[in-house]
C-alpha cells in the first residue's frame, strides 16, 4: 500500500466520506432538496442545456417521422443485417435503465444506507432510459401503428401471439419492467410531493403537488403499510430486473446464430446492464452535484462506491468474453470460432479492439482509490464505459449478422444518417427529461434524507 | 363541551424530535386513549409499536396479486396454444409450458406490484385531498421537520380541556385543537 493511502474499507475513510454531511437537520435537508425546486430561480444554463437536448429531441421527432412515412428503409438495415442500430440502442438503453432499479431495490434490500441520496434520479434514469428503448422495437417494427398486435387481445383473426417467441417475453418484460420502475419511483415520491405541497408558494404548484402527493400526510398507520410496500416493491424489482435483461439476451441466445447461440448471455447481459447503468448514474450525478451544490449529500463515498460496482460488474463483463473465446475454441465449433476469428481480424475488428479498450482495459485505472476519488477521471470514465457498452452491442448484433454460416449470406452492415439521427435523437429525449426532472421533482428523496440524518444522529450517541 | 364535540375531530401535540413523539405516544396509549394517530415526516423506527399497529394487509394482497397475475398469464398461454388456436408444428407439443415460464414470471411480478401499490393506497384511504388535520397552521411542518400526534374526539376518554392539558403535560411544544370542517 502507498504511502498516505489509508486502508480500503476502514472506519477511518467511513468517517472521511460520510454518506452525507455533517450538521444536517431534518429541516434543512428539506430546505436544501426543496429549494432546488421550488425557489432557486432556473439559470440561464439550464435554459441552454434544455434547448440542445429539446432541439436532439427534435431531431428524433422529425427522423421518426421520416421512418414512418418512407418506412425503414431509410435505415441502413438490409438482409442480412435487419437488426442493426435499432436493436443495439434498445439493448442498450434498457441496460442503462438497469442500474436505476439495482439501486433502488437491490441496494435497499441490503440495507446499503449510500444509496438514499442516489436513488431518486436514478429511478427516473430507469425510466427515461427505458422510454428511449422503448421506442426503437417499436419503429423497427416498421409498422409502429400495428404494434399492438403484440399483445394478445381478442382479434377477429383469432389468432394469438406466438407466446413462445423471445419477441413476445420482450413485450411482457419491458412493459411489466416500465410499469413497476414507475409505480416504484411514484411510491417513493409521494411523501416528498407531500413537502412540496406543504412548501410551495404559488397557488398553482400547491394544486400540481397536492393532486400528485394525493393527501398524503404523513400518518404513522400509513407510514407502515407504506413502508412494507415498498420493501415488497423492492423484493419485486430485484429478480425483475433480473429476468429483464435475461429476457433480453434471449432475443439473441435462442437463436442458433454463431456468437449468439451461448449459455453464458443471461449472465453476462445482466452483469453489462448494470455496468452500463452505473457508468450513466456517475455521468449524470457528477454534473447534478457541482451545479446544484449537492457535494454533501452525493458524496465521494457514493462515487467511490458507485466506481467499485462498475470495476466488479466490468471484471464479470471480460469474464463473459473470455468465456465466448473460450467455449468457441474448447467446442470446436467451425462456425463459433470462425466468428472469433472474424471478431479479431474481420472487417469489424477496429470496433471490437475498440469494445475490450473502453470495457476491459481503462475501467482498471478504477483499481486506484487516487483514480475512484478524482471527479473528471471518473466522469470520464462513465462515458468510456457507456461507449464500450454501446460498442459491446453494436459487435453482438452486426458481427454475428454479417458473417453467419454460408458466405453467400454475408453482408456489410453501416449506419445511415437517419440512424445517428434517431440515436443522438433518444440522446436528447433522455436529456430533455432529465433536465425536467431536476427543475420541477426533487432528484433527491427528501423524507430518506431525513431518515438518515435520524439514523446518523442516532450512530453519534 | 358536548356541543362541540361534533365540531372537534381531535387534540393534535406537536413534538420536535421522533424520540419525544414516541415516548408522547406510549404516555397517551399509557393513559387509555385508543382512537390516535401520530404524524411524522419519516418512517419512525418503533413509532408503529408504541402505537400498537399489528394488522397488516399489505403482504397478503401482495401475495393474491402475484398469484393472480402468475395464474392468468400461464393458463391464458396453455388456453391460447392448447384450446383457442392449437397449430401443430411437426408434432411438438401444444403445451410447451417451459415457454411459457417468462411470460408467466413477467406477469407474476406485474400482479404483485400492482397489488401491493394500489393495495397500500386503498387501505390508507389515498387519493383523500383533505383532512381535518390540514386545518391545524403548523401542521405543514408534518413533512417537513416536526412530529406530530392527535388524540381523536371519537376516542371515548376524550375530553377537550382535559386531554389537551394531558398533552400539555407531556411537554408537547403547540397543543391545537382540531376542527372537524
Amino acid at each position: 500500500m502507498s504511502a498516505g493511502q489509508p486502508p480500503f474499507d476502514s472506519p477511518e475513510i467511513r468517517r472521511l466520506t460520510p454518506v452525507i454531511g455533517p450538521g444536517y437537520t431534518y429541516g434543512s435537508v428539506t430546505d436544501k432538496i426543496s429549494a432546488i425546486v421550488l425557489t432557486r430561480p432556473t439559470s440561464l444554463g439550464w435554459y441552454v442545456g434544455f434547448l440542445i437536448a429539446f432541439s436532439l429531441m427534435g431531431m428524433l421527432t422529425v427522423a421518426v417521422g421520416w421512418l414512418i412515412i418512407k418506412g425503414v428503409g431509410i435505415w441502413g438495415i438490409n438482409i442480412p443485417i435487419g437488426w442493426g442500430f435499432a436493436i443495439v440502442n434498445f439493448v442498450w438503453w434498457i441496460g442503462i435503465g438497469h442500474a436505476g432499479t439495482l439501486i433502488s431495490a437491490i441496494l435497499f434490500l441490503l440495507n446499503q444506507k449510500w444509496r438514499t441520496s442516489i436513488n431518486r434520479f436514478a429511478e427516473a434514469m430507469t425510466l427515461f432510459a427505458v422510454a428511449c428503448a422503448g421506442i426503437f422495437p417499436l419503429i423497427h417494427t416498421g409498422r409502429p401503428w400495428m404494434a399492438f398486435y403484440m399483445f394478445p387481445y381478442p382479434s377477429t383473426m383469432g389468432l394469438w401471439p406466438q407466446f413462445r417467441s423471445p419477441l413476445i417475453w420482450d413485450v411482457f418484460a419491458v412493459s411489466t419492467y416500465g410499469t413497476v420502475s414507475l409505480m416504484f419511483w411514484f411510491v417513493g415520491l409521494i411523501p416528498d410531493l407531500a413537502t412540496l405541497r406543504d412548501r410551495a408558494v404559488k397557488t398553482p404548484m400547491k394544486i400540481i403537488y397536492g393532486m400528485l402527493s394525493m393527501g398524503w400526510r404523513g400518518s404513522a398507520r400509513h407510514w407502515y403499510r407504506y413502508q412494507s410496500a415498498y420493501l415488497l416493491l423492492a423484493g419485486l424489482a430485484t429478480p425483475l430486473v433480473l429476468s429483464v435483461h435475461s429476457v433480453i439476451s434471449f432475443d439473441f441466445s435462442i437463436a442458433i446464430v454463431p456468437g449468439w447461440h451461448t449459455t453464458i448471455f443471461p449472465p453476462y447481459f445482466v452483469a453489462g446492464a448494470i455496468y452500463s447503468g452505473f457508468a450513466m448514474v456517475l455521468t449524470i450525478a457528477i454534473p447534478l452535484r457541482k451545479v446544484y451544490g449537492l457535494e454533501d449529500f452525493i458524496t465521494m463515498r457514493h462515487l467511490d462506491n458507485m466506481a467499485k460496482v462498475m470495476l466488479a460488474t466490468g471484471l464479470i463483463v471480460a469474464y463473459g468474453y473470455f468465456m465466448e473465446f473460450f467455449m468457441s475454441s474448447y467446442s470446436g465449433n467451425k462456425f463459433d470460432v470462425f466468428l472469433v476469428q472474424q471478431r479479431l481480424h474481420g472487417p469489424y475488428a477496429p470496433f471490437y479492439y475498440a469494445l475490450i479498450l473502453c470495457n476491459i482495459l481503462l475501467p482498471q485505472l478504477l483499481w486506484s482509490f487516487k483514480m475512484r476519488h478524482n471527479v473528471a477521471v471518473l466522469f470520464i470514465m462513465s462515458i468510456v464505459v457507456n461507449i464500450g457498452m454501446w460498442l459491446e452491442r453494436f459487435v453482438i448484433v452486426v458481427i454475428s449478422l454479417t458473417r453467419d454460416f454460408v458466405p453467400s449470406a454475408w453482408g456489410r452492415y453501416s449506419p445511415t444518417f437517419w440512424d445517428w439521427a434517431t440515436f443522438i435523437g433518444t440522446m436528447g429525449m433522455f436529456v430533455t427529461l432529465i433536465f425536467l426532472f431536476v427543475r420541477v421533482l426533487p432528484a433527491i428523496s427528501i423524507a430518506e434524507m431525513r431518515e438518515l440524518v435520524a439514523e446518523t444522529s442516532e450512530d453519534e450517541k | 363541551m358536548h356541543l362541540h364535540r361534533s365540531h372537534i375531530y381531535g387534540v393534535m401535540g406537536e413534538f420536535g424530535d421522533p424520540e419525544e413523539l414516541i415516548h408522547a405516544v406510549q404516555k397517551i396509549r399509557e393513559a387509555g386513549y385508543r382512537r390516535l394517530d401520530a404524524y411524522a415526516p419519516f418512517p419512525v423506527e418503533g413509532l408503529s409499536e408504541a402505537l400498537g399497529l399489528k394488522r397488516n394487509l399489505v403482504p397478503a394482497i401482495t401475495l393474491l396479486g402475484g398469484l393472480g397475475g402468475g395464474l392468468t398469464g400461464f393458463l391464458f398461454q396453455v388456453w391460447a396454444n392448447v384450446s383457442s388456436y392449437p397449430i401443430n408444428i411437426g408434432g411438438r407439443p401444444l403445451n410447451s409450458w417451459p415457454a411459457f415460464i417468462p411470460v408467466t414470471f413477467e406477469l407474476t411480478i406485474l400482479g404483485a406490484s400492482l397489488a401491493a401499490v394500489f393495495g397500500m393506497l386503498a387501505l390508507n384511504g389515498l387519493p383523500q385531498p383533505h383532512h381535518p388535520v390540514f386545518n391545524v397552521h403548523r401542521f405543514s411542518h408534518a413533512s417537513s421537520d416536526r412530529f406530530f400526534v392527535c388524540i381523536e374526539s371519537r376516542d371515548p376518554k376524550f375530553h377537550l380541556a382535559d386531554t389537551a392539558r394531558f398533552l400539555q403535560s407531556l411537554h408537547a411544544h403547540h397543543v391545537s385543537e382540531v376542527s372537524d370542517d
